[in-house]
């Protein structure tokens, strides 16, 4: 299958057509649609409650859709497939709410997603494969996240690591299975300025790596930083989706902000 | 200089930690011994039970404990390193049991492959029919173990089938008492060292990333159902294996084997020697099962303190004997000249 290089440059990565998903009475998603190509960073916003998350969730399966098509690649993926089998694709996601594996070590928080089927057919990264040594492997990506290696912050419980730290983890975890699109739900959020300051690089870094996006976002400033494209949901619809300064300009976007004309961009 | 002579604490167990994390490096007997001595204690002292029992009667029971003890790690492992809380003791036990005596009574099978098919088959067999409950959490799925020996004692008893009520009888006795009480005692210290193994290796983190976040195990690409279903396929396997060897010490199989004692205990047994462990709830039928012997004396009155020195436990140390020795014996400290 089309592993690496896209060849056909017209066919989108992700391709969501119609989505919709109720919880009974609550219409969370209603035809929703979109399109993200390779190497795109590609923002979601919209106010709380707009069905960000629930998209994120039946995008990977973890909740299944009411109605819709999913393209992953150019595959169909159906509507009960298992979320294991989504990221086995190659679709990665971060949870909104951190939770790691408490019990283990951060580097050791690695070695699971380096156990599953994908991280070793495509043989890790830089080449952990079948037999490789994983605590490296797992040591090389949290290095690359910003884990300094030879402190003692990767052997540390991730009980006891703070929630800067956290959210890389959660970041390396999807890193580690080498995924071809990943999806940040609030990869930002609960985090202090300077912990943002830092976190913008690595994006920008995976970005050039040319590894696909997809952000979920209330800071909207340093999502505007680095994503090309961005859509926004209210009450479950799009309203919105071009570049942030087109989005931004959108009369809609600000009412669903605000209930008025006011600068979106004061909220940020 | 000073006239007096300085002494300071020392930790034993610092050293040999802060040297290397993970790994010990080991540089002395003292510490050498400081690290084996536990599991010496437990390897000898449990090859030793026999020996020291005055009666036969008493040397039965150590073989008991020993089936409740490979149902308590079992229950451990899937408790607190996969997060399943697993009330299916009985139903291993049972489902063991009565595939040793079938195969031994109606099929005319040999002791010494009764035993390890029975244990094989029954571990496929519970795993496949706890295959449905698997997505299911916490108590939900104790519930759902639970229902397993109930529905197969009343099959069994509705239906008349294996020997209905009487159970099925004739079952070959082991053909050496030595060979029966060593047996137990041996695939007990395998089982428990080999699990203790287990859960560091890599499929263990895997197993205790199910029970820490399932989520993020299934975000990575790897079915949590599957590996829920090889830590009960370990765990009935031992459960299994604990029935068949019962059945032949017994030469009889009833309803009695799917009984709620082998679901219950190991629980109560995890909760006083130290749940997570491994080695706790061993010790923990070590306690429990004798005492409960022991008790046989005070007629009805046995379930009454039975009951109260569980409470007692669970109230004043409910942590575990294992957790708080463990604890202890890391904080063993003598005094050194400085």
């Amino acid at each position: 299958m089309g592993e690496g290089v896209n060849m056909d440059s017209k066919r989108p990565l992700l391709r969501v057509e119609r989505f919709s998903k109720s919880f009974g009475g609550v219409q969370a998603l209603l035809n929703v649609s979109f399109d993200v190509w390779e190497g795109d960073v590609f923002g979601i916003i919209g106010p709380n409650g707009s069905g960000k998350t629930t998209l994120v969730n039946c995008i990977t399966s973890f909740v299944k859709r009411d109605t819709g098509d999913l393209h992953f690649k150019g595959r169909a993926l159906k509507r009960g497939i298992p979320p294991h089998k989504v990221a086995d694709l190659g679709i990665a996601r971060t949870f909104q709410i951190t939770r790691p594996y408490y019990s283990l070590p951060a580097y050791k928080n690695l070695i699971i997603p380096l156990l599953s089927a994908r991280a070793r057919r495509t043989g890790g990264w830089r080449g952990g494969g079948k037999h490789g040594d994983r605590d490296t492997v797992g040591l090389d990506i949290l290095e690359e996240i910003g884990f300094e290696r030879d402190s003692f912050i990767p052997y540390k419980l991730a009980s006891a690591l703070p929630t800067g730290y956290l959210k890389r983890l959660e970041l390396a975890r999807c890193l580690a299975i080498r995924p071809d699109l990943v999806i940040c739900d609030e990869i930002f959020s609960g985090l202090s300025g300077s912990e943002i300051a830092t976190m913008t690089p690595l994006i920008e870094k995976l970005q050039m790596e040319g590894v696909t996006l997809i952000m979920i976002e209330h800071r909207l400033r340093e999502l505007f930083r680095v994503a090309n494209r961005v859509m926004v949901l209210n009450f479950g619809v799009k309203i919105s989706e071009g570049t942030s300064d087109q989005v931004m300009a959108d009369e809609k976007v600000k009412e669903a902000y605000f209930g008025s004309d006011q600068e979106v961009m004061d909220y940020a | 200089m000073e006239r007096e002579e300085h002494y300071r604490h020392e930790r034993l167990d610092r050293g040999i930690k802060v040297r290397t994390e993970g790994i010990y490096a080991v540089s002395s007997w003292v510490e050498m011994s400081y690290l084996l001595v536990p599991r010496l204690f437990l390897i000898l002292g449990l090859l030793a039970l026999p020996l020291l029992m005055p009666t036969a009667y008493w040397q039965r029971v150590i073989s008991i404990v020993c089936i409740y003890a490979l149902l308590a790690v079992g229950f451990d492992l899937l408790a607190h390193f996969v997060g399943l809380v697993s009330l299916g003791g009985g139903f291993f036990v049972g489902v063991g049991g009565y595939l040793a005596a079938i195969m031994n009574v109606y099929l005319g099978v040999p002791l010494a492959l009764t035993v390890p098919i029975a244990t094989l088959a029954g571990g496929i067999i519970c795993t496949l029919l706890l295959l449905p409950c698997l997505p299911l959490r916490g108590v939900y799925f104790a519930i759902a173990t639970l229902m397993y020996p109930l529905i197969f004692t009343r099959l069994i008893e509705a239906l008349d089938i294996f020997g209905g009520t009487d159970g099925i009888v004739g079952v070959s006795s082991w053909p050496n008492p030595w060979i029966e009480r060593y047996l137990i005692i041996v695939i007990v210290i395998l089982a428990l060292f080999a699990i203790r193994r287990l859960v560091n290796e890599d499929f263990g983190l895997l197993m205790r990333g199910v029970k820490d976040n399932d989520q993020a195990v299934k975000a990575s690409g790897i079915s949590i159902t599957s590996v829920k279903a090889v830590a009960v396929f370990i765990t009935s396997l031992m459960g299994c294996f604990g029935g068949a060897y019962l059945v032949h010490i017994y030469m009889w199989s009833g309803l009695s084997q799917f009984a709620l004692d082998f679901s219950i205990i190991p629980i109560a047994a995890t909760v006083i020697g130290g749940g997570g462990t491994l080695v706790g709830p061993v010790l923990g039928t070590f306690i429990l099962v004798p005492l409960s012997e022991i008790l046989r004396e005070f007629g009805t009155l046995r379930i009454v303190f039975y009951c109260v020195i569980l409470v007692i436990f669970i109230v004043f140390k409910s942590e575990g004997i294992m957790v708080y020795a463990e604890r202890k014996y890391h904080q063993f400290q003598q005094w050194v000249k400085v």
